[in-house]
């Protein structure tokens, strides 16, 4: 099966595109924040290529030259963020010194439990880039040396949590200020928590889509001199 | 020629943002780069939201399919995750409940001192 997959450039496209697509399908039926169209999909692609036993590469051959468009897609993120820029300079000094704490206590956290419970380097360099957007998330971690498919994990869980569990943090934490409420999910649980602040209203979306690239800027400054420090 | 030229523009800034990453001895991605040179071209006027606006919001709405060939990588280190389950899973989930708490009480509380209460309603649910 590998060998015969492998000699179609398109499969691996065509798999992501089917998969993506039947989420997108399930979520706009379920509604439910479970059924985010990244994890359903990995999952799928995950369990076709353990069921058929096809190598990971045989299926990146074809889906790598999807991934190829993450760098301008994150470029596009400038977009969202020039749109938003009155509510950004208004709260300017709010915005800047909640998501530098964010980050602050993230990277203490982060290290703190590397130097605990003994983990590599590689894991360390893994873990501390993952609550900002994964584009930026998988950068950080190649340049710190770090296992990828580590930080895409820690970055999906990282998203999923905001997704599924802010509601109820918010609540228990008596968070109800909109702009606090949607900067605080979008720095832990970057684009799939921001989704589920879209929902919540109009202030928290715009809020949170903001705190992904904030928190994003601020974590390649200071991921490196957390690596440092806890290496 | 509208696509290609919005096309044209978003893939030369993503160059540009190469070339700075290898010019500048920085850990910063080719994409933040490329984002901040976007970023000041839109402030600046050099490049108008309206030449970007149909290629970008194409690349926002397809950007989770972007990232599923990364996370199917993760079979690929599956032994590794496998191996230091508790501790990789149980950092993850601290360190988001800490940063979201964090950051929200931070800002929350920075905004009620300096009076800037906005005027949208907060939502507990």
């Amino acid at each position: 099966m590998n060998e015969l997959l492998s000699q179609w450039t398109y499969f691996g496209m065509a798999l992501s595109l089917i998969c993506y697509f039947f989420s997108l399908w399930l979520q706009k039926k379920f509604k439910k924040p479970i059924f985010n169209p990244l994890l359903i999909s990995t999952i799928l692609i995950i369990v076709f290529l353990l069921i058929f036993q096809v190598d990971y590469e045989t299926y990146n051959a074809g889906a790598r030259y999807i991934t190829y468009f993450l760098t301008p897609a994150t470029i596009c993120l400038a977009v969202p963020l020039y749109k938003q820029f009155q509510v950004l300079k208004k709260n300017a000094l709010a915005i800047f010194v909640g998501v530098f704490a964010g980050c602050l206590a993230h990277g203490v956290v982060v290290g703190g439990m590397v130097v605990v419970c003994k983990m590599t380097p590689e894991l360390l360099g893994a873990l501390l880039p993952k609550s900002v957007t994964t584009a930026i998330a998988l950068g950080i971690c190649e340049e710190l040396g770090g296992i990828s498919g580590i930080a895409t994990v820690g970055t999906m869980i990282a998203g999923l949590m905001g997704a599924i569990l802010s509601p109820s943090l918010l609540k228990w934490f008596r968070i109800t200020e909109p702009v606090a409420q949607g900067l605080c999910v979008g720095t832990a649980s970057h684009a799939v928590g921001t989704s589920k602040m879209v929902e919540l209203g109009e202030v928290q979306g715009a809020m949170s889509s903001l705190a992904i690239v904030v928190t994003g800027l601020i974590t390649v400054v200071l991921a490196p001199v957390f690596y440092s420090l806890f290496v | 020629m509208k696509y290609v030229k919005q096309f044209m523009i978003i893939i030369g800034i993503s160059l540009m943002g190469e070339i700075f990453h290898s010019l500048l001895p920085l850990p910063v991605p080719a994409s933040i780069y490329g984002l901040l040179i976007l970023f000041f071209a839109l402030m600046t006027g050099i490049v108008k939201l309206e030449q970007i606006e149909e290629v970008s919001g194409f690349f926002l709405a397809i950007m989770p399919l972007l990232f599923i060939s990364p996370s199917v990588s993760l079979i690929t280190v599956a032994d590794k995750l496998l191996s230091g389950f508790v501790p990789i899973v149980g950092t993850i989930v601290l360190s988001t409940i800490v940063t979201t708490v964090v950051t929200g009480v931070v800002t929350q509380s920075i905004m009620k001192k300096f009076g800037k209460r906005k005027s949208g309603k907060g939502v507990e649910k």
